[in-house]
């Protein structure tokens, strides 16, 4: 068990490293050829970092679609922040200090994410525009984060595992030393499904979260008239005319 | 054409999300290019035996050479933000033409043939083969698409539909799939100059029928120069300002307002065109002949400086892509930018009073104003972002005594598509542009009936065209949409002498430059 969970684990780590590795170089090496920021866009690089910082805090853009999106989805990521952060308290020895110091909303948060959680699923049974859009695998990728979350909180607010035992498990796998791993079913089955989701992240829709860093209508400066901006592929299509 | 039987969809009073219903809008294609529409665009003129492949190869190539398009396939989440935010959606209730729904017809074909999930379990992901059903569902709702942008606003990714939609065409044109509409304008434009096809001898005629119309109206010798070389500004309009009512009114102002300025300004006809269809059909190669015609005719007449006439998706070309196309624009006056929309170039006049209105002349109007959507959210005017908005409003505020806004969500970077952007304003897409104009429809009848608006005003060809068409539908008349520079042209009061004497022409140019 110990060692089959030890290699799932390399396994898994490896797959979203690597996977997420090349999908960010595929962003990276694809030019943008046009300028398309979607407008009013800010006009220097500091006001688009200022742009991006809001999308990826406050959800910017969401929060002028739908309100109800943009809650659920909010609770669920911020949540989920929270609870990441506070599972960094099993890799480290001694404890980051604001690792303790969110431990006590970290515990909470999960409840948080789950609520988010739960209603995207609803909005997504509910709501027929949504309905029509969804593939299987959009309810089944809420389903697995809903399961890994319930599983998580089951453990810190009803029955505790055995937690001294995992984080010993865990930093020995992170110094590659396999120690023995706890066998609470509850933990087994948790500690499986965030595997699983490592090993999809770098294909599915997961890929939104290295995405919306190379989106061009909202990461590109509004200055076309000041700068020349042409992609490589553009540059040949001049030189290949004789001017 | 056959005649197309639908009704017109009812205005409500405050906007409803509809329900969907399944192929209401299944019906509705535009005309396929044939041969002679095709090949001048370098496009095969019928679909090609091996058309799968090849579509699916193009695809592939799309994805390397457009970024935007790669992390659009990847990045959606299908949350349905989008879902109730396009106007073809609203008007017709298919949902198909909910933007995500759009994107999948083209996304689904993407992971099937180029992701691991789809390649191991395409209904999972919900992937799926290319077939001639599939390609069937492009061509009707890939035109069903006005490249407004308005999704790309709500987007939590920024996931712009009229990259997938600009992607989808350019793969059916390879395939030898085109559409008629676009596929004529643009052969006529890379030949002739302009989308309409009017030929030298055809545009003489009309600007000197101008300069006889404006004279006897106002006394004064307002011109219209043609292939003036050594002009300092070269004048690209849409070749709809040439003879469509209200285009032709605001033709007029822009004539007027260089008259009061003193400027020496020129039209081209070589490049007697603004509009840019290239960009309609995805393909960077025919946008960029038809920009480089821009540039050479700046060339070839020597001037100093290039202002664009009013029009929508032409101004994102020339803002947004013009540098990029057919830049660098060094020989041209650095003290200005390349290009200038000639709202910015009127807009600089009346802030520094060098124009002088009589706004009663506008007092039988009660006016609003239409941000065209390409104006609104791919393109700027001025220094400061969202002067795209201000810019044309503090002009028909100058102008005019009586403007009221409409609401907040369909306004400004919210602003609803006319309905007929992005290649659709055919006749054989009648039902459509009707459906599609219902939000903008919605939101025009709200200040009709609590501000008593009489007129909407905007600075895009194409809405200008496209609500002449459809607003009797919606019990409007066609003479309630008017060009901007058309109230410019009524209230302005024109004080510089006929012949404008050199002195002062030098004068005023400083004063302006200055």
């Amino acid at each position: 068990m110990s060692v089959l969970f030890a290699i799932l684990f390399y396994l898994a780590t490896a797959i979203l490293v690597l996977g997420l590795a090349a999908r960010t170089r595929k962003y990276l090496n694809t030019p943008a050829p046009l300028k398309i920021p979607t407008t009013p866009a800010p006009t220097t690089r500091s006001g688009v970092a200022f742009r991006m910082l809001k999308e990826l805090t406050i959800f910017e853009s969401l929060f002028k679609s739908n309100k109800w999106i943009w809650l659920f989805g909010w609770l669920f990521h911020m949540g989920m922040l929270l609870v990441l952060l506070r599972h960094l308290r099993y890799f480290t020895e001694p404890v980051w200090w604001w690792v303790e110091l969110i431990q006590p909303f970290g515990k909470y948060a999960s409840l948080m994410m789950l609520a988010g959680l739960g209603g995207l699923l609803l909005r997504r049974i509910v709501v027929d525009r949504v309905r029509y859009i969804s593939a299987p695998s959009d309810y089944l990728m809420l389903l697995l984060i809903i399961a890994i979350g319930a599983t998580g909180a089951l453990m810190t607010f009803v029955t505790n595992a055995d937690i001294v035992t995992l984080k010993d498990y865990l930093l020995g796998l992170m110094v590659f030393d396999i120690r023995t791993m706890p066998t609470d079913p509850i933990l087994v089955v948790h500690l499986s499904l965030v595997i699983l989701l490592m090993a999809i992240f770098p294909i599915s829709k997961l890929l939104h979260a290295p995405g919306i860093f190379f989106s061009p209508t909202r990461n590109q400066v509004d200055n076309p008239r000041e700068r020349r901006h042409v992609a490589a592929w553009a540059i040949k299509l001049e030189s290949s005319e004789s001017k | 054409m056959a005649k197309v039987e639908f009704a017109t969809p009812e205005l409500k009073e405050y906007p409803i999300i509809p329900k969907l219903q399944r192929d209401a809008m299944a019906h509705s294609s535009p005309y396929v290019a044939k041969d002679k529409f095709q090949e001048p665009l370098g496009y095969p003129g019928e679909l090609v035996e091996n058309w799968k492949e090849v579509a699916i190869a193009k695809m592939g190539e799309l994805t390397n050479k457009y970024r935007s398009l790669q992390v659009f396939l990847d990045s959606c989440v299908k949350c349905g933000a989008c879902t109730d935010k396009c106007h073809y959606y609203l008007g017709t209730t298919d949902p198909k033409n909910m933007p995500v729904a759009r994107q999948d017809l083209f996304r689904k074909v993407y992971r099937r043939y180029y992701t691991l999930a789809g390649k191991l379990v395409p209904k999972l992901v919900g992937a799926e083969d290319l077939t001639e059903e599939v390609l069937d569902d492009w061509y009707t709702y890939f035109h069903q698409c006005s490249q407004c942008r308005r999704c790309s606003v709500y987007c939590p990714y920024g996931i712009d539909t009229a990259e997938i939609s600009m992607a989808a065409r350019e793969v059916m044109d390879t395939v030898g799939k085109g559409q008629k509409y676009c596929n004529e304008i643009i052969g006529k434009a890379q030949t002739l100059g302009n989308n309409l096809g009017l030929p030298e001898p055809a545009l003489i005629d009309t600007l000197e029928g101008l300069e006889e119309d404006v004279e006897e109206e106002t006394g004064v010798a307002v011109k219209f120069p043609l292939d003036v070389k050594g002009a300092d500004i070269l004048l690209i309009t849409p070749s709809a300002d040439f003879f469509a009512e209200p285009h032709i009114d605001g033709l007029i102002g822009y004539a007027k307002v260089f008259h009061e300025a003193g400027a020496s300004w020129t039209l081209s006809s070589y490049a007697s065109e603004a509009a840019n269809f290239g960009m309609f059909i995805g393909s960077y190669e025919n946008m960029r002949k038809l920009a480089l015609r821009i540039r050479q005719a700046a060339l070839d007449l020597g001037v100093k400086r290039i202002v664009f006439g009013e029009c929508g998706h032409a101004w994102r070309v020339a803002y947004s892509f013009l540098n990029t196309l057919a830049g660098p624009f060094d020989f041209l006056d650095p003290n200005y930018p390349v290009p200038q929309h000639i709202c910015e170039y009127t807009h600089d006049l009346i802030q520094k009073n060098a124009l002088t209105f009589d706004k009663t002349e506008n007092d039988h109007m009660t006016l609003t104003y239409h941000d065209s959507c390409n104006v609104a959210r791919a393109s700027r005017m001025g220094d400061v972002p969202g002067g795209q908005f201000t810019i044309p409003r503090d002009i028909i505020k100058a102008t005019c005594n009586n403007f009221y806004d409409m609401p907040e969500h369909a306004i400004k970077e919210g602003t609803y598509c006319c309905g007929g952007g992005g290649g659709l304003l055919t006749d054989d897409l009648i039902e459509l542009r009707v459906k599609g104009a219902l939000p903008r429809m919605e939101a025009l009848k709200h200040v009709t009936e609590n501000n008593g608006v009489t007129h909407m005003a905007a600075i895009c060809a194409i809405c200008k065209s496209q609500f002449s068409k459809v607003f009797p539908y919606y019990d409007f008349t066609m003479d309630q949409i008017v060009s901007v520079h058309q109230l410019v042209s009524n209230a302005i009061v024109l004080t510089q002498a006929d012949e404008g004497d050199s002195d002062e022409d030098k004068q005023s140019d400083d004063a302006e430059a200055a």
